[in-house]
């Protein structure tokens, strides 16, 4: 298999199209043939953190480039940026709005659980100028 | 025991699903959707009161069996169609989450 490059645009605010680019991402794993853990970690990872551009920015850009080996995938708002990275990390840490902990969102355990289903993640965020989430799940 | 059992046995109603023959290993309750995507397993029968459109998207990617919307929970128009698109079970009952899970924990 040759590298895979797939790239989806997350809309603002779109709660019916939130989760949409891991779905798509999670069935082009499967339809190149990874195996079914790979690719649970990936969708999960994912899934958060493209819901977290769409309740916490005003959505964004989703790149995943896909080897045999590893899923490199880099998620990028234009959002308000994180304040304190360490604080957000923490389970059970939310600024989830009350209209979006109505849908079951708000628990604190997004950025922890792509913390616990990656090998590699980095967060590069500035306040007013947006967050730039890297993930990297590779087969173990 | 596949869902198809699983609906015979509790007397659920079938919101949305066409071929019912997917496989129940186990069950776990839970509203809080990032709690429940990476706690959830493949085959789990998934009790909540979610039945919202995100709810749907979370069964897709954590893969479990159905949903089972406790409580008589309502399920939106939305979710509905997201539901129909993705091959999602979506199954109601009146009892709540524990009588649901407790009866599961007989048959499976
Ligand atoms: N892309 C982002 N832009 C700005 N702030 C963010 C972003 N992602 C996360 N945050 C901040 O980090 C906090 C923790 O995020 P995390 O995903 O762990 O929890 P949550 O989204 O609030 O709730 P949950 O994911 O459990 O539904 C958020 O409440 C928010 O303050
Ligand atoms: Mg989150």
């Amino acid at each position: 298999m040759e590298e895979v490059k797939l790239h989806y645009d997350v809309n603002a605010y779109d709660f019916t199209c939130a989760g949409e680019a891991s779905g798509k991402l999670k069935r082009s794993l499967k339809d190149l043939g990874f195996d079914a853990s790979l690719i649970r970690r990936v969708a999960i990872a994912v899934y958060e953190a493209e819901i977290n551009m769409v309740i916490h920015a005003e959505g964004g850009v989703i790149d995943a480039t896909i080897t045999p080996e590893c899923i490199t995938v880099v998620l990028a708002d234009k959002g308000p940026g994180i304040p304190d990275v360490e604080l957000a990390m923490q389970e059970g840490y939310s600024t989830a709005p009350e209209n979006v902990r109505s849908l079951g969102f708000g628990a604190g355990m997004g950025l922890p659980n792509i913390k616990k289903y990656t090998d590699e993640m980095t967060i590069d965020t500035e306040i007013g100028i947006g967050t730039t989430i890297t993930l990297k799940i590779c087969n173990k | 025991m596949d869902v198809k059992e699983l609906i015979e046995k509790l007397d659920l109603k079938v919101l949305c699903g066409e071929s019912l023959d997917r496989k129940v290993t186990g069950c776990y309750c839970g509203d809080l959707l990032s709690w429940v995507m990476s706690r959830a397993q493949e085959g789990d029968v998934w009790l909540t009161v979610m039945g919202n459109i995100n709810s749907v998207g979370v069964a897709v990617l954590a893969d479990v069996a159905c949903i089972v919307l406790t409580e008589n929970a309502a399920l939106d128009a939305d979710a509905l169609n997201r539901a129909k698109q993705n091959d999602v079970i979506i199954l109601q009952t009146e009892k709540n989450s524990y009588q649901i899970a407790a009866a599961i924990s007989k048959l499976i």
